[in-house]
């Protein structure tokens, strides 16, 4: 998460916004008060001097980013070296503390810290891991384990978001509901896996609808209260413009809820994998889960560990990978201070 | 004919704690504003001026009386009347331009001519050069701006503005209120304007509505006479001339009182 909140604020654009607001506003207007004294004050009045210029029909000069320009021209004297050498300086300060678990559980069963049966180093592991991957059975068992819980994920985003959408527009339907939906969303999705169980069976059914109950109520919840936190006044906007309840939908309240969605899809990521984990090392043939599992009961303990660390490696990529698509999407939002 | 005729309009707002009751917004408004005429509201808080904008507006129903555009009763909201809203109401996630369009795209303007149109008005309001900044980009002032842009472009016969430069600071409310004046004169657009201020009243308003505190009437209707307001013409300025000092002190004078009965019905309230 961390590294998330660093990535946000990162963009160079930031520090651009803050010499327009003040003083361009008005004196981009024709009757410019502060303009008489002084001829054009060089740094800030920059973007505001090519405004008279433009003509009124055709395009201005501005290109379509219009805050890289200034940015390039008066802050950011550094070259693609200096810039390269502080990208890697932030890499090794993100990776360090990873880097240093890695170490010391390379060192601890090698001093003797740890028992080496249970706790064999880290390069046993990942020679395991090498093994298990070259064999094709790692290869297998991921992908087992992706379909059920991108299968679950899917499946529930897909029913989650709209149902969501419609429930949070109707206050009183959301009033009703919602302290159910509370009920469902605290009911461990684990403690109902033997109920899946007598009800559907063994096999993959069970395992992809626990997936898709455990990954309904963050989705669900967060899309509701979304769509309740839209700002009224945008609502009042659109209806005074006469626009139709589906269009003011398209329009207004579905972009206004994504950065809020997202943050239940993200949630809904994380929880399953958890879910899928564990029902594989129920009852199952295949799957990660079941691989930690196996290879506990064989005590084949390089190979389990093997599989804990793939089951994590996928989940942070997963979660990365949701970051990168929440970013795309809610690039407009006003930077958190 | 009348652009707008309000008839014996009241509104009444069911209460909730109080069993029965009903909160009178306003009651009994007979107004009439005339076709191209910029006539601005003036009133003291709670007493019901944002409510007569919705009722324009379309957005609520009169429970009683009627309001005419151009001869027929307002039912609904309608693409003849734009809405300025104090906080701006920016769709956060377009840029400037994107906001203009957003009420072209509403008003079913086709979409090749949407981007034309509203960088015409985007430069009409100044903001030529800023079609790419989204609103968190922008200061106060130019975000009214943009909104100003979106409701003149799709170019509604009556602009309604609900209190637009009460967020901005004194300076940039004045240059706004210049550049208010010189497109209502270029577009000759109905403006009503809400405001509690007196001078932003005197200042921009050929008339100036002076409504009661609650319920909302119409205590007095002032035609403003102060010829051009822009400065600049001889250097002076409008804003210190005894004319201008005589209607605001007169506009105030009627305030006066509703200010203070306003203000007594509040603290009897708090304390029940």
């Amino acid at each position: 998460m961390t590294a998330t909140g660093t990535a946000r604020t990162h963009p160079a654009a930031r520090p651009q916004t803050a010499p327009t607001p003040a003083g361009a506003a008005d004196s981009a207007a024709p009757p410019a008060p502060a303009a008489p004294g002084q001829a054009a004050p060089p740094a800030p009045a920059a973007p505001s001097a090519a405004v008279p210029a433009a003509g009124s029909g055709s395009p201005p000069p501005v290109p379509s980013r219009t805050r890289a320009r200034p940015a390039s021209l008066t802050a950011r004297p550094s070259s693609p070296a200096a810039r390269a050498a502080r990208r890697l300086r932030a890499a090794a300060l993100r990776s360090a503390a990873v880097l240093a678990l890695l170490a010391l559980w390379e060192a601890a069963p090698r001093a003797g810290l740890a028992d080496p049966t249970f706790l064999p180093p880290v390069s046993e592991v990942a020679a395991a891991w090498w093994e298990l991957a070259a064999d094709g059975e790692l290869g297998e068992h991921a992908g087992a384990s992706l379909l059920r819980s991108f299968g679950g994920f899917g499946i529930a985003v897909a029913v989650a978001v709209p149902l969501g959408l419609l429930i949070g527009w109707y206050r009183p339907v959301a009033a009703l509901l919602g302290p159910l939906l509370e009920v469902f969303r605290n009911t461990a999705a684990l403690a109902l896996l033997p109920v899946f169980v007598l009800l559907l069976g063994i096999g993959e059914t069970s395992k992809v609808s626990i997936v898709v109950y455990a990954c309904l109520w963050p989705v669900l919840l967060n899309t509701i209260s979304a769509v309740g936190s839209v700002d009224p006044t945008l609502v009042k906007l659109a209806r005074s413009m006469d626009l139709s309840t589906p269009r003011l939908f398209r329009k207004v309240v579905l972009p206004a809820s994504v950065p809020a969605v997202f943050t239940g899809i993200r949630l809904a990521g994380a929880v399953s994998i958890l879910v899928l984990v564990a029902a594989e090392m129920i009852g199952a043939k295949a799957g990660l889960g079941y691989l930690v599992n196996a290879s506990q009961y064989n005590f084949a303990i390089p190979q389990m560990y093997a599989g804990i660390v793939t089951i994590s490696a996928i989940g942070v990529a997963f979660n990365q990978l949701l970051v990168t698509a929440e970013r795309r999407l809610s690039l407009w939002r006003v930077p958190a201070a | 004919m009348a652009k707008i005729e309000f008839r014996s309009v009241s509104k009444a707002f069911p209460v909730k704690d109080r069993d029965g009751g009903a909160f009178t917004a306003l009651d009994g408004i007979d107004l009439d504003i005339a076709a191209g005429e910029f006539l601005v509201v003036v009133g003291p808080s709670g007493c019901g001026k944002s409510t007569l904008l919705d009722l324009l507006a379309g957005l609520t129903r009169p429970t009683s009386g009627e309001i005419l555009l151009d001869g027929a009763p307002v039912t609904r909201p309608g693409p003849d009347r734009g809405i300025v809203f104090q906080q701006y109401a920016l769709l956060p996630w377009r840029t400037a331009l994107g906001n203009v369009e957003f009420g072209l795209e509403a008003t079913g303007v086709p979409r090749r001519e949407r981007a034309g149109r509203a960088r015409e008005f985007l430069d009409l309001v100044g903001l030529a050069g800023f079609e790419d900044r989204h609103p968190h980009e922008l200061s106060g002032g130019m975000r009214q701006r943009v909104a100003i842009a979106r409701s003149l472009a799709y170019d509604p016969d009556v602009l309604l503005m609900d209190e637009p430069f009460a967020a901005l600071d004194a300076q940039t409310r004045e240059s706004l209120q210049d550049e208010l004046r010189r497109i209502w004169q270029r577009t000759g657009k109905t403006v009503v304007f809400i405001t509690h201020g007196i001078e932003e009243a005197v200042y921009l308003g050929e008339r100036v509505a002076v409504l009661t505190s609650r319920p909302g009437r119409v205590k007095e209707v002032v035609p403003v006479r102060l010829g051009p307001r822009e400065s600049g013409a001889h250097g002076e300025d409008v804003r210190s001339s005894p004319e201008f000092a005589r209607y605001r002190h007169d506009i105030w004078t009627l305030l006066h009182d509703e200010v203070a009965r306003a203000r007594r019905l509040e603290k009897e309230e708090a304390a029940a």
